[in-house]
């Protein structure tokens, strides 16, 4: 045995193709692991649309429910409201809705597919809070100039009464609209396209 | 009797050598420097927190329940209901934050006495990953008990994931288990927290102290005792400034465990909450998705970190920015032995420049701190009236942000380019007979 001369290269070739075949192994059994960590089939499911009334909102009232757990805000807006949406385009980010936080069809003044109704994902796109609702046009602690509109309980972003982010914020971005669309007139499916929307 | 010990003994000696020799090397025969001050409780205490932390921990597993709909109520059944429940869960609560008050001690320590330099680096480095360790250990601790400020620390925290370019979105979701923070995160984060990390936690705490025990000790003079002056009454091999720790350190580290066990006794008996300090309000309210607390603040030891995502806006469409701020504010803190090149360890014989540096360091951590806990946002109209308080905390919050990576810049600078003036430095402790 002593006498046998060692072949270095073929020790060397052996040993790393053994580590990367091993490794290749290691890698492919952390597969099942990771990926147990993904939504559950039950929780995916979870995910079907919501349909609402909107006969008992009241103008200037918020309605929050829940899709996938998320909770949507629905917006009786007023007249006075809306008029202040146009006003406030040099305060905000992205007064356009350039931003892709909402369907082509909710891409306009009033982010919406009526202007009287906003129907809206209520999580703030800092990191993921529910805004409240402070609908009133009146001096709030935070802005002595408020023209109603939502604000960040979390880290103090400001929203108009569209979800259109204010300037010089944590949050980067207009609040989402999510796909939704009118059954009739006074019901409301979120989580559907309208029909002819892609 | 004795001869019946000193055969077990024996017996045990004979079967594993080792553990003879392992005891001598760790205890009575670890020289530490003979000049330890107050800082130096503080390792001790980390530990002894730790095994508070373990042994409080899995009596708390006894009882509760890990999912959406069990958690909260299996928490107010230990405090109602299970016998001696509410002290358990009061020692687990207040234990996690006097662990990191301990733990930030610890760490000042070894950055005014220089304890992270060569060649104690890597055990600075076990350090912090002990640390890291620990912030990810009491996060997800903090969600189990699901209160409202629970689920919504957990979404706001997991969230800082979500900014991530590309992959964000998918990355949150597989964190989560599911669209929300719910019964997948819950269990997942409960395996994490009682069986996963613990073990690492564990793992990385001995080999803090088996690379601490390779290089020895630092000490307030940041003298070398290893390599200089032989020779004490125990060995003529041993260091001269050294003594052993055991039975010396370990009975003066028992004094430091009796005025902490007070200190915890006080807070758990008569302040378990600590005014919202240790046990926030809003999470004696069940988890609720629909609704967001009033105000969402992270648990005072997050806060000053958590300040600084605050403070850093968002541009260029992402709010990563902030995100990246705050972990390159901890991860800033690997780097000091690289950083800090001065080749003076303790602050006793450093420059005027780093004293001053490291006021304004310590006054900026304290700052992100009350930015973080809203304090500011309490102090600021309170004290100065009628003032746009977004405005003005968002300035000081700024202003604190820089000066506390400035810190870490000019602290390079400083020692790079040789501008520090240092005193010189003894040879032997100060203190020595």
């Amino acid at each position: 045995m002593a006498d046998e001369v060692v072949d270095h290269g073929r020790r060397r070739f052996l040993t790393v193709t053994t580590a990367a075949v091993g490794g290749i192994g290691v890698v492919a059994a952390a597969v099942p692991f990771v990926e147990s960590w993904q939504p559950s089939a039950r929780a995916r499911a979870a995910g079907a649309p919501v349909t609402q009334s909107l006969k008992k909102i009241e103008p200037g009232q918020q309605l929050i429910v829940a899709w996938r757990s998320l909770p949507i805000f629905i917006v009786n807006r007023t007249p006075q409201q809306l008029a202040t949406l146009p006003k406030l385009n040099p305060r905000l980010v992205d007064p356009n809705s350039d931003v892709g936080q909402q369907p082509a069809y909710a891409k306009n003044e009033t982010r919406s597919i009526k202007p009287q109704w906003l129907v809206m994902i209520g999580i703030c796109t800092h990191l993921g809070c529910v805004p409240d609702y402070k609908g009133k046009i009146e001096p709030e602690p935070f802005d002595p100039n408020w023209q109603g509109g939502f604000y960040c309980p979390c880290h103090h972003s400001h929203y108009d009464i569209a979800g259109r982010v204010y300037k010089n914020m944590p949050a980067p971005k207009n609040m989402e609209i999510p796909a939704y669309h009118f059954i009739d007139d006074t019901t409301v499916q979120i989580g559907v396209d309208p029909k002819g929307a892609a | 009797m004795s001869n019946v010990w000193s055969n077990l003994g024996d017996w045990i000696t004979e079967r594993t050598p080792g553990m003879l020799p392992m005891y001598r090397k760790h205890m009575t025969e670890y020289y530490a420097p003979k000049n330890f001050n107050l800082w130096y409780y503080f390792g001790s205490l980390a530990l002894l927190v730790l095994v508070a932390q373990i042994i409080t921990g899995i009596f708390l597993t006894m009882n509760y329940n890990p999912s959406a709909a069990g958690a909260f109520d299996s928490v107010q059944y230990i405090m109602r209901d299970v016998e001696w429940g509410w002290l358990i869960r009061y020692m687990h609560s207040t234990g996690a934050s006097l662990f990191f008050i301990v733990v930030f001690l610890h760490m000042f320590r070894g950055i005014i006495y220089g304890s992270f330099k060569r060649p104690r680096e890597l055990v600075w480095l076990l350090g912090m990953l002990i640390f890291l360790v620990l912030m990810a250990e009491a996060f997800m601790g903090y969600v189990l008990p699901w209160g409202n400020m629970s689920f919504w620390g957990a979404k706001v925290i997991i969230s800082l994931f979500g900014t991530i370019p590309v992959i964000g979105t998918h990355l949150v979701e597989w964190i989560m288990g599911d669209f929300l923070p719910g019964d997948a995160t819950l269990n997942r984060f409960f395996a994490l927290h009682v069986v996963a990390l613990p073990i690492v936690l564990l793992l990385l705490v001995v080999l803090h102290i088996a690379a601490l025990h390779e290089v020895g000790s630092n000490n307030p003079d940041g003298v070398d005792v290893k390599h200089g002056v032989k020779g004490n009454r125990w060995s003529p091999l041993a260091p001269a400034d050294g003594i052993p720790f055991h039975p010396y350190y370990t009975v003066k580290d028992l004094v430091g465990v009796g005025f902490l066990l007070l200190i915890a006794a006080f807070i758990i008996f008569f302040a378990p909450t600590l005014g919202g300090w240790f046990l926030e309000p809003d999470n004696s309210i069940a988890a609720n998705n629909l609704v967001t607390p009033a105000q969402i603040k992270p648990v005072w030891y997050f806060s000053p970190f958590y300040a600084i995502v605050r403070m850093v806006p968002s541009f260029m469409d992402t709010a990563v920015w902030g995100v990246i701020a705050m972990f390159g504010s901890i991860f800033v803190l690997f780097a000091m032995p690289w950083l800090d090149r001065s080749p003076v360890k303790s602050i006793r014989y450093r420059g005027r420049g780093y004293k001053i540096a490291l006021t304004v360091f310590v006054i900026a951590f304290l700052g992100l701190c009350a930015v973080g806990t809203d304090t500011t946002a309490e102090v600021i109209p309170a004290w100065f009236g009628d003032v746009d308080v977004t405005f003005w905390e968002n300035l000081f919050g700024r202003l604190m942000t820089l000066l506390y990576f400035g810190f870490f810049v000019f602290l390079w600078a400083y020692t790079y380019f040789g501008w520090e003036t240092t005193k010189p430095v003894p040879d032997r402790v100060t203190t020595h007979d």
